[in-house]
Order: C-alpha cells, then structure tokens, then sequence
C-alpha cells in the first residue's frame, strides 16, 4: 500500500526490538469477545491512484456543475472568481499539513497570517478585535447569542426575521439544549420588520443580517440605540462579505458582535463547506469571545513574533469553565480568504462589490420585465428576492431541468411558512454573465 | 519613511555568534513584514473590468465612505509574501510529526485533486437535488463506511469538527433522555481526569454537571470508582478510547454494561479511533455515540487549525434524535431529509448551515478507498507498532509513563528529568533544533510533565531511528546535568526564538494598526 513504508521486514524488526511475537500481542488490551479475526467484512481492499481518480469523476459526472449552467444561487454561499494564486498558496505543504500553532517558534508562518487575517477582519466590519475564525458563519453566529448572554448575564435573545433559516435553526436548536430563549421574528420578506418593540430588560441581543436573507439593506443604527438603552448587545450577521466593499460596515452601526461568513472570499462553493467564520467584537468583550486568538509580541532575541494568545479562555485550559468548547477552527479556510483578500486589496475589493451589485441591478431590472415575475426589494447588495405568479419550487425544478440553476425557492428553506412558497431567491456575482441572464429571462418566460 | 517595513534585523542573538545581517535575514529565514507594512496605493493583485454603468445604486443610501485601510499588492509580492510565510512553519510533510492525539499522517494529494474536480468542488449547497446526485451518493457512502467500520447504525455528518461531533452526540444524549423524562434528574456526566479538554466544556456548555472519574495504577478508568459514581443522577460518561494515556481501556465492556444498566449512555471520544480502525468495532465495545476527526484518522489536512469535519456515529437508542440534515436513498435517487422534513424521529435540531463539511467528506473518502479494508487495518497495526517501536527504544532513557504495550501514541513523564534542571518545555523546545516538531506536552494532565508521542503508520523506519537516535541524545544530554543552560535557551535554530506568552497576555494586541502596534508593544 503506497502510504505506508514499513515493510515487512522491518515489522519484524521493530516487534523484535519490542520484544513481542506479533502485532496482536500490541492488542492484548482489547477484550476478547471485541476483537476482529479478519478484516472488517463487507467492504472493498484498496485501489490505486487511477481507480480512485475514476471513481469520482463519476461522482462528479452525475452532478451539474456551476461552470456549466447558468447561475443565481446565493442563499449563504456565493459562486464568485478565485484567484489561482489563492489555491495555489493554500495547497503549499507548510501551510496544508501543519497543525495548530501550538508551538510558535515553529510556526510563524500560521500565525503571521492569522493576525493577518484577524486585523483584515477589523478592517471589514469596522470592529476593534478579532478572532482567528470559526467554522462558519452560522455556528459562529449561534457563538455570538451565547457571547451576548455571558456579557450580559441574560438569557433571552430576540432573532431578526431577516436572518439566514439556517443560522435561525443553529441558534434555535443551541437555544433549547443550552437553556436560553431564542425569539424568532416571522420571515421579513418586505425588509420592514421593527424589532426595537420587542427589546426589554431581558434581552441579552438582538441578531439581524445584513444585507438580510431576502436581500434588503438596512441600516441598523437606530436599532443599536435601542439596544445599548436596554443593556442589550446588537449582533450582525453578514453572510455575502462582498458587500461589506460596497456599504457602511457593522461597526459603524454601533454593532457590538460582527459574524460573517467568509466563503466568498478565496473559498470555493464546496456543496456547503469548509467555508469560515469572521467573528469580531469591540475590545471590552475580548475575553469573552469563543475560538482562537492570535496575539503579537516578541521573542528571546526582541524580535517580533506571534503566539495565540489569551488561552486562559479556551477549553484545553479552562476545561468546563470554557467560553467555547470549539478546538480546531477553519484555519486553511482563514488563510485562503486572507490571500484572496490581499491580491484584491483596497482598490480591488470595492470594485469587485460594484461589479457584483451591477450585476444584481441588470439582472433584476430584466427580470422585472418578465411577466409573472414581480422583484419585491427596493434594496439589495447582489442579492434579491422575486415573487413568482406561481410557486418557486417547481419552476426551479423545470428550469433545472433545463440546465439553468436559476436560485433557491425560498419554501426549500423556510418549509413550514406557506406564505413564501411563491419567493424566489436570486443572488448574481460577478461571475454572471449576460448569456446566462439571457437564457435566465428565457427559460423562466417558458416555465412560467 | 521606516526603511525596515516592520523588519526587526540587526538584532544578535546573546547566544549567537554569528554576526547581524543588514536584512536580518539569515538565508533561507528571510525575515518577513505584514502585508499592511508593504502595501501601496495604485497597487492591486487582481485585474477586474470596469463596473457595468448604472443609474442608482440600490443600497438605501448605505454606501461605504470611508476607507477600509487594505494594504494594495501585486500578484508577485503577494506570492513572494506567503511563500516566506510558509518556509516558517513545520509541516507533516517536511518530517516526524509526532504530536500525540492529533494523528498527524501522511495527507495524499489525491484527494486534494478529487475535491476540486469541476462537479465537486464547484456545487452549491442549495443546487436542486436532481442536480447533485453524485455529491449525494457521495456522501452515502462515506457513511457506510463509517458505520461499517464503527459497527454502528446511524451517522450524523454535519459536525464541523471533533468538538462540534462531541456537541452533537451530547445533544442526542439530552434529546434521548428528554424523550423519556429524565433529562430533569440526570444532570451529570463522568469524564475521566485524563479526559481532553473539550468533553468537560462540552457537557458544561449543555448544562450538565462534570464529575471527575479518577484513574487506577494502570492508567485506566477506575471501575469501582466509576461503579460508585453511577446513579439515577448521571447522564452519561465520556470516555477516550483508546484513552488520552495511548492505552485500551481493557475494561471498556465493564464499563459500558455498569453505564447501560445504570440508565446512562456512554459517548465515545474517538479522536484515537486511529489505533482501532479495522481491529475493533466501536460499536461492540457498547458505545452509544462517537465522533471521529476525519482530520485525524482519515488523513484530511490539519491546515494549521482546521478545518476539520466530525461525523459522529449513533447507537439505534441515539439514532432518532440525529440532527438535520441527512441524506435518504429512494431506490436509484438520493434525497437530503432538511428541517422540517416529516420523519420518524425527533431530530434534536440543525448544528450547522447546509449539509456539513462536504471538502473533508470527499477528501476522507479518497483516503478510505485508496487504502480499503486491508489498507485500513494494516496502517492501525503499524501505528500501534510504530509507537510501541518508540517506547521500546526509548525506556531505558526516558520514563515511560505506564508498563505494557501502548496503542497509537507513546506516553512519558518528565521523571527522566528530575533534578537536571530541565523541563519538559525545555526539552520539546530542544527537539525544535533536532528538526523536529515537539510532541504533545503537559497533557494528559494526568502524568506530570507528560510527553505523548504518536509517530502515525506513515514514518519509514529508518526515520523513526533517526528521531529515537534524537531523543536518546537529548536525553543523555538532559540528565548529563550539564545541560541545563542549554535547554533553556532552544530553541536557537528555528525562525524564533521562545515567545514571551506572557506579555502576549497582559497587553493584548490583535491587530495591527498604523501607528504601528510592534513599537507600542515592546515599550
């Protein structure tokens, strides 16, 4: 087998050296009646290199790929260009077959671009401190409710109708298992929802997402007013990073917690993952935040360095006391959003947003056009909603079948609301093109 | 201007002679600056078109003003930049890796092309499933590995990561108990003191109670001390196994049946299934949950920190209250069952977006098949061996920690080095100039001064004499009693020298800021 040296003489060897007859004396441990005689029955023996290849090249063909269809799926992932600089970088086996830094002297390279990629992420959002990522943007957000909780010592979070379902279920399903009360708001379609009525003395956050999930833009200032009077923290979630190139960042919204999902940039579409989490907050509640945290000092010799830092927070420290159990985060993840970013820098992160919010105004101004199709946002980043004459998941089904992957029935995600079963989301980066909007508007006048 | 762009050169070492660059730089350790300290404006990576005109923006008068403050690189820099970057770390790939519980193996690069073949890589989660069929069956079938090899019945793939299995499999553990109206009484859950850090942060963070079991002389939970803390109040136990020590729990029948009649459930922390694989079926040893780090025993990268993905494996008790979303097979078709879904079951909620970490499933599979079930059981076999091989060769310089064979990871403690001088830091810190990374130390906590070494089935064995040949030399050093100065100031080799931790502490800084946060910080 390829992967592994020792060879058979050199198991001998090695079992004369420790003194035992056979590999089954090294299992002497394993009680009797759990000890396997053959292997494990039922499945295959190994394959070369050639065979597995196969193998998922018929995966793959049974698939219809984004590179071959046209394309307006959004929803929390984002089909945008990424750089073969980005895949390149991350694929270097320093970086790829490294472990977390525990050792700093070793690895610098990890945590230069950890903090990187945490003062990267104070830039975006217009926070003051970062952590080094979470898994994803909705497990980080389900952090988020939790952080507020601990700072406030209140258990009742109020949850915007605006925020992705999923990141809704996330805090919802932690809500019941870690005892604290999630209020849900019902789908804001029309982006009109007020939750400033629903903050009381009890409420420890308030969660919005911006742009929302049904696409609109908001500004969440007067909200964080409201919360700030109630001694409430207010947490954003922006899960299309792009758009924070384009507009007015969390932080200067008086957000306390930022939670972002980072996919768009440097991460590929991935059928859902890894992707990774940005989580910022401002300094006060540092050493309250979950995950990883990489610090700069110096080393024997006064010069700079970095280390992860303040671990007195963490669970292979603080054991049940912990502000997280969380352990491995999304480091790869984190380094290919940060090369990403760097080659785009200043200049070409904000254009890459303006071509994607164009992109979304063409495509939305031809859509309107459509009959049967009605665009319900006033405001949007790249991302909108669209009410059909008819309900959405059948239509997608139809132009599915026609090749075209034209975005994600909202009743798909939201299946117990019948009131969406005729909304249609639709996000266009800059990777749309305008024979795919052409084919778009036309398979649509088809099905409709 | 600073001329040094953030470079910190012409410093020398006290205890090296060699004397300061201009640069810095020692060769082929090029001392490298942030990307904020080399940037310029008009300077950009990436060549966008013009933005299509447009008559207004639709952005509801929320459009950025101010700068964001990203530095502006070309593409060459910024190639040149993390190059640098890289040529600082230790990696599996340069050598011996030999950290004890994170299973740093051989990562094949086959499975990084498989995970970006068009079809695979490029598929959004939310592509209507008549369109992702492969990715589906893909998925299915990675779980039947998993169950086959686990021997148990059900799989839940969405966990992100070790930890976040741990959560997932305690939930289902709350759900089941919930279910039958207990979840009020049995607020307590038993984890061994050797146990990772993560299984007492988990069950604090569901509410539970975290009882300490201790360990017999033999490394192992203590049984009758366990069958005392049993009762109507307990919940469940987390147990490693093999444990954090590197051993089989040899009574780990015992164990699940006192656990099982008690009314508990016992979750497994599989992080060392790696020992086991093909050689013993979680599932016959009485396990009720279990996750399994595919960045572990299967070999998808550890990418300095993640990602990681935890699939946990469930017990036909644990099986109902799986949490959303899963994959079901019609016949010839896949369906994923999302929330909402009407099922049988409770599922016990959602734990993460979409459908789970689907580049760690592609890359695992790819390592599963290319080793199948011969493969499997041989490189668990040679793990074991590998470690006892270590043991072996070391005993009579080092302390190992228990007598008889261990299983995947050899464990010392620091009772070679008493009165020398030196630690256990200070020699991990000196295996850093042999070239090595250092194992796994201070943990479990458990042993005092531990050192866990796991040599993983992928070293030849003339490596793994030449890393014994290391650490024997280091240790007839150490207990010279000469060589207490020595230690202290490795390592001298590597990209830097010990960090101060402490100060990374007390003046926390996160960021960098113009105004230039290094000065700030050793003022």
């Amino acid at each position: 087998m390829r992967y592994l040296p020792l060879t058979d003489a050199d198991r001998r060897e090695m079992l004369s050296v420790i003194g035992a007859r056979s590999v089954d004396e090294l299992f002497r441990d394993v009680p009797p009646s759990a000890r396997l005689g053959a292997k494990v029955a039922g499945l295959p023996d190994h394959l070369g290199e050639l065979e597995v290849e196969r193998a998922f090249q018929a995966y793959a063909a049974k698939n219809v790929s984004p590179s071959v269809a046209p394309f307006f799926i959004g929803a929390g992932a984002y089909r945008h260009h990424v750089p073969s600089t980005v895949d390149y970088m991350i694929q270097r086996g320093e970086f790829l077959t490294s472990y977390t830094p525990y050792q700093p002297e070793v690895t610098q390279g990890t945590l230069q671009y950890l903090f990187e990629f945490q003062t990267q992420v104070t830039m975006l959002t217009g926070m003051e401190v970062a952590n080094a990522s979470m898994y994803d943007g909705s497990t980080g957000a389900a952090e988020a409710v939790l952080m507020a909780n601990r700072v406030t010592r209140r258990h009742k979070a109020l949850i915007s109708g605006g925020l992705h379902p999923h990141y809704r279920s996330i805090i919802q399903t932690t809500a019941h298992w870690e005892g604290y009360q999630a209020a849900i708001g019902k789908a804001d379609v029309e982006g009109l929802e007020d939750l400033i009525a629903g903050i009381d003395k009890e409420t420890s956050c308030v969660v919005v997402q911006n742009p929302s999930f049904f696409g609109h833009v908001r500004d969440f200032g007067k909200l964080a007013d409201a919360c700030h009077a109630a001694g409430a923290l207010l947490i954003v979630v922006v899960t299309e990073i792009v758009s924070l190139g384009l507009l007015k960042p969390p932080g200067e919204m008086g957000a306390d917690i930022v939670v972002c999902e980072g996919q768009s940039i440097g991460n590929g579409l991935g059928f859902g993952g890894p992707y990774v989490g940005l989580f910022a907050t401002r300094e006060k509640y540092m050493r309250q935040m979950p995950g990883r945290l990489c610090g700069e000092t110096v080393d024997a010799d006064g010069k700079r360095g970095f280390v992860l830092t303040l671990s007195t927070r963490e669970q292979h420290i603080r054991r049940e006391k912990a502000t997280s159990n969380i352990c491995t985060n999304a480091g790869l993840c984190a380094l290919a959003f940060t090369v990403h970013l760097t080659l785009l820098g200043e200049a070409g992160f904000k254009r890459l947003a303006e071509i994607n919010h164009a992109k979304a105004s063409t495509l939305a101004d031809r859509l309107a056009s459509v009959p049967g199709v009605q665009v319900a946002n006033d405001s949007f980043f790249n991302e909108f909603t669209v009410r059909l004459a008819k309900p959405a998941a059948p239509v997608i089904e139809a132009l599915a079948a026609k090749r075209i992957l034209a975005g994600v029935p909202v009743s798909r995600l939201l299946p117990d609301d019948p009131s969406v079963a005729d909304l249609l989301l639709l996000a266009a980066t800059e990777t749309a093109t305008d024979d795919g909007m052409d084919a778009l508007v036309a398979g649509l006048k088809e099905v409709l | 201007m600073d001329r040094s762009q953030g470079r910190t050169g012409g410093i020398v070492s006290g205890g090296n002679p060699a004397p300061a660059t201009f640069t810095g730089n020692r060769a082929l350790q090029i001392e490298e600056p942030l990307i904020f300290e080399m940037g310029q404006p008009g300077r950009c990576g990436v060549d966008l078109p013009e933005p299509p005109p447009t008559r207004n923006d639709r952005l509801n008068g929320l459009r950025r003003l101010g700068e964001i403050g990203l530095p502006g690189l070309s593409e060459p820099q910024v190639v040149q930049h993390y190059t640098r970057l890289s040529q600082k770390n230790y990696a599996i790939d340069m050598g011996v890796y030999p950290l004890g519980s994170c299973t740093m193996k051989h990562n094949p690069r086959i499975n990084e092309k498989v995970a970006r073949f068009a079809g695979i890589g490029d598929l959004h989660p939310l592509q209507p499933v008549s369109t992702v069929q492969g990715a589906l069956e893909l998925i299915d079938r990675l779980a039947h590995w998993l169950k086959t090899l686990t021997g148990m019945p059900a799989v839940a793939m969405s966990p992100a990561a070790g930890a976040h299995g741990e959560m997932c499999g305690m939930m289902a553990i709350a759900a089941a108990l919930e279910a039958k109206g207990e979840r009020a009484q049995r607020r307590t859950v038993l984890a061994p003191e050797s146990a990772h850090g993560t299984n007492p942060a988990t069950a604090a963070a569901l509410g539970f109670t975290v009882k300490p079991i201790p360990a017999n002389e033999a490394g192992r939970v203590d049984l009758g001390a366990l069958k005392a803390a049993l009762g109507p109040d307990v919940a469940a136990i987390m147990l490693t196994n093999p444990n954090t020590c590197g051993l089989f729990e040899s009574e780990i029948v015992e164990i699940s049946s006192a656990v099982h009649a008690a009314g508990a459930y016992f979750y497994c922390d599989g992080a060392n299934f790696n020992a086991i694989v093909g050689r013993v079926r979680p599932g016959d040893l009485g396990v009720d949950c279990m996750h399994i780090n595919l960045h572990k025993t299967f070999s998808t990268p550890h990418g300095g920190g993640g990602p990681g993905a935890g699939p946990v494996v469930l017990s036909a008790a644990l099986a109902p209250y799986a949490p959303y979303p899963w994959i079901v097979k019609n016949g010839d078709s896949w369906t994923i069952a999302e929330d909402g879904a009407r099922v049988d079951g409770q599922p016990l909620g959602r734990l993460k977006a979409f459908h789970g970490q689907m580049g760690m499933f592609t890359r695992a599979l790819a390592y599963i098949m290319s080793h199948g079930a011969d493969g499997l059981k041989q490189a668990s076999e040679d793990a074991v061996l590998s470690a006892n091989y270590v043991m072996a060769a070391l005993k009579d310089v080092m302390t190992p920690a228990f007598d008889g064979p261990c299983m995947h990871e050899a464990l010392f403690d620091d009772g070679f080095l008493k009165d020398t001088g030196v630690s256990t830091l200070d020699f991990a810190k000196a295996m850093i100039d042999e070239g090595y990374h250092p194992m796994t130390m201070y943990f479990p906590l458990v042993v005092h001064g531990a050192m866990l070494i796991e040599p993983t089935e992928s070293q030849a064995k003339e490596d793994l004499d030449l890393f014994i040949g290391a650490l024997r030399s280091l240790a007839e050093r150490a207990t010279s009693g000469k060589a207490a100065e020595d230690f202290k100031a490795a390592p001298r080799f590597a990209p830097r020298r010990r960090l101060d931790e402490t100060l990374a502490a007390r003046k926390p800084v996160l960021r960098w800021r113009p105004s230039n946060s290094f000065k700030q910080a050793a003022e």
